[in-house]
């Protein structure tokens, strides 16, 4: 007797098991698709004349011009390496004690509540956004950068820390406050012998970041190699754009090369 | 142990007095790189302009409030246009990263020495020229619009989805590779059956989460050009028209909002 139901054959089991609801994702992705794709209204002609031209972009990155425009180039680095150190340095020692404040374990509701949505308003404007404002307020320049820059890393570096110290050996801070020690002493000797490498770390990481985020606000006027590169894309000077284009690759590749091994050797 | 001998006590210290020194060595450095930097920083800067942030911030925020509804009516197409251009560039970027990805893994590229050095440069030159550079490259090529949102868009997501997807094509389990190749499975028959399942979930993970970072990149990008929300943002800015930019913020804010929500949705159910 032979059972003639047996599959002889595997197949594997589908990523979404619902059949309806994996069709009708399909289904729906499908029609979006076609919805976006209809609406894009491209003008292929401008698109065409332009490819024809796009030598003359891509071929700034094989001429590079770093002398014509020395002097801009030489002042528009150096006013976003400073923005980015001043920043990380001015948004870190703010972000300490609002980081403190939003960790649960060690800080009262109230408390906690405030610097949480210190936290969430930081993170919700994007760069670019903060940086208009700051522009308006401020007047044009590296120190509307500064501003915008320590504000955003002020909710990076928060936001990370409290998790950090959240995530601590309970352990050890019991142990210090056995000893009869304030809030200070736990705080000095339970919890940040624990978190300061990754404090270290973070800081280097957010101090690559900041350099990156300093190439682009410059484009709304908040100063810095940004605010150069727009200048020489305004002027169709391609090769010195091309020039400042690989001058940020190998800061940000020098950046990230250094702070990786700086972190390596902190934790 | 550093403990120094004090009144004939033993008195306990962290560290040894040279590396308390270097320590403060450090730190001094930091402070004087600091100033420095300040100084150097703020040559230009006209105190005048910072005296009267106040005064200007209030004034902002006068002429900004109250929002001016009725200029959502003109939002809702451009709005479509940078959900359009995240989704779609998105899409490319997956498409072209994942090639690339598989060339960048250690395990599965066909040549260490040649291929795997061009794929892990591709990746980092993306992940250092933020989307926005890219957009305004890409405005000077193939002129304003949607079509180079898109593309900047993808671009930079190739670095983003390529760096992450290689890293977990490296991480996957070999023996299961092994397994498969031993039933005398064909290369491409691996990478379907060992390779690819097991990297599906990151993969999908990693797109969905940059889809949410790239709506929110999208909302800018018509700043210098290349189409969406931005550009409806850049024409009230340059109008001063700040009751329009205030209903602009809001709007983009409760997108982003909205993204990250759906992703955080999606990633929890897959992971």
């Amino acid at each position: 007797m032979t059972s003639a139901a047996t599959p002889t054959r595997w197949t594997r089991p589908p990523l979404i098991r619902n059949a309806w609801l994996r069709w009708g994702l399909y289904l729906g992705l499908l029609i979006y698709l076609i919805a976006a794709a209809s609406t894009l209204d491209v003008n292929w002609q401008r698109v065409l004349d332009g490819l024809g031209n796009s030598w003359r972009v891509i071929g700034g990155f094989f001429t590079p011009d770093f002398t014509t425009r020395s002097r801009d180039i030489w002042q528009g680095m150096v006013e976003s390496l400073t923005m980015t150190v001043t920043s990380t340095v001015a948004g870190c020692l703010v972000s300490i004690p609002i980081g403190l404040g939003a960790a649960r374990n060690i800080a009262p509701l109230p408390v906690y509540a405030v610097c949480r949505s210190i936290i969430a308003i930081s993170r919700a404007f994007q760069e670019i956004i903060v940086a208009i404002l700051f522009v308006a307020m401020f007047g044009f320049g590296p120190f509307a950068g500064f501003l915008t820059l320590s504000f955003a890393t002020i909710g990076f570096m928060a936001k990370l820390l409290a998790e950090d110290i959240e995530d601590i050996d309970e352990a050890q801070a019991e142990a210090i406050r056995a000893t009869g020690a304030s809030w200070w002493q736990v705080i000095n000797y339970g919890i940040q012998p624990q978190v300061m490498p990754r404090l270290i770390g973070l800081s280097l990481y957010r101090l690559d970041i900041n350099f990156r985020e300093s190439a682009v606000i410059g484009i709304v006027g908040a100063g810095g190699i940004g605010a150069t590169l727009n200048t020489a894309m305004q002027r169709y000077d391609y090769d010195t754009a091309g020039a400042i284009l690989i001058m940020i690759i190998a800061v940000v590749l020098a950046a990230e090369y250094i702070s990786s091994h700086l972190r390596k050797w902190v934790q | 142990m550093p403990v120094t001998r004090l009144d004939h006590r033993n008195l306990w210290q962290r560290r040894t007095p040279l590396t308390q020194w270097a320590i403060w060595l450090g730190w001094l450095a930091l402070a004087v790189l600091f100033v420095f930097s300040w100084q150097v920083m703020n040559k230009n800067t006209i105190w005048l302009f910072v005296e009267d942030a106040p005064r200007q911030a209030a004034d902002l925020l006068s002429r900004a409030w109250p929002p001016r509804w009725s200029y959502l009516d003109k939002l809702w197409g451009p709005l479509w246009d940078t959900i359009n251009i995240a989704t779609l560039g998105t899409v490319l970027g997956i498409v072209l990263a994942t090639p690339i990805a598989f060339l960048a893994a250690r395990n599965t590229t066909p040549s260490a020495a040649l291929l795997r050095p061009v794929a892990l440069l591709i990746i980092v030159s993306s992940r250092s020229i933020n989307s926005l550079i890219w957009a305004l490259l890409l405005v000077a090529i193939i002129g304003p619009g949607l079509l180079a949102g898109i593309i900047a868009i993808a671009l930079r997501s190739i670095g983003f989805i390529g760096k992450l997807l290689y890293e977990a094509i490296e991480e996957i389990d070999g023996t299961q590779v092994e397994a498969v190749r031993s039933t005398g499975a064909s290369s491409w028959q691996v990478m379907d059956y060992a390779v690819w399942p097991q990297i599906a979930p990151a993969f999908a993970g990693i797109s969905v989460f940059r889809w949410d970072i790239n709506i929110r990149e999208s909302t800018i990008l018509g700043l210098v050009g290349a189409g969406g929300i931005g550009l409806q943002l850049q024409s009230s800015l340059s109008r001063l028209a700040w009751a329009e930019v205030t209903v602009i913020f809001i709007v983009i804010l409760a997108t982003v909002v909205l993204s990250e929500w759906v992703s955080a949705r999606v990633r929890a159910a897959i992971i």
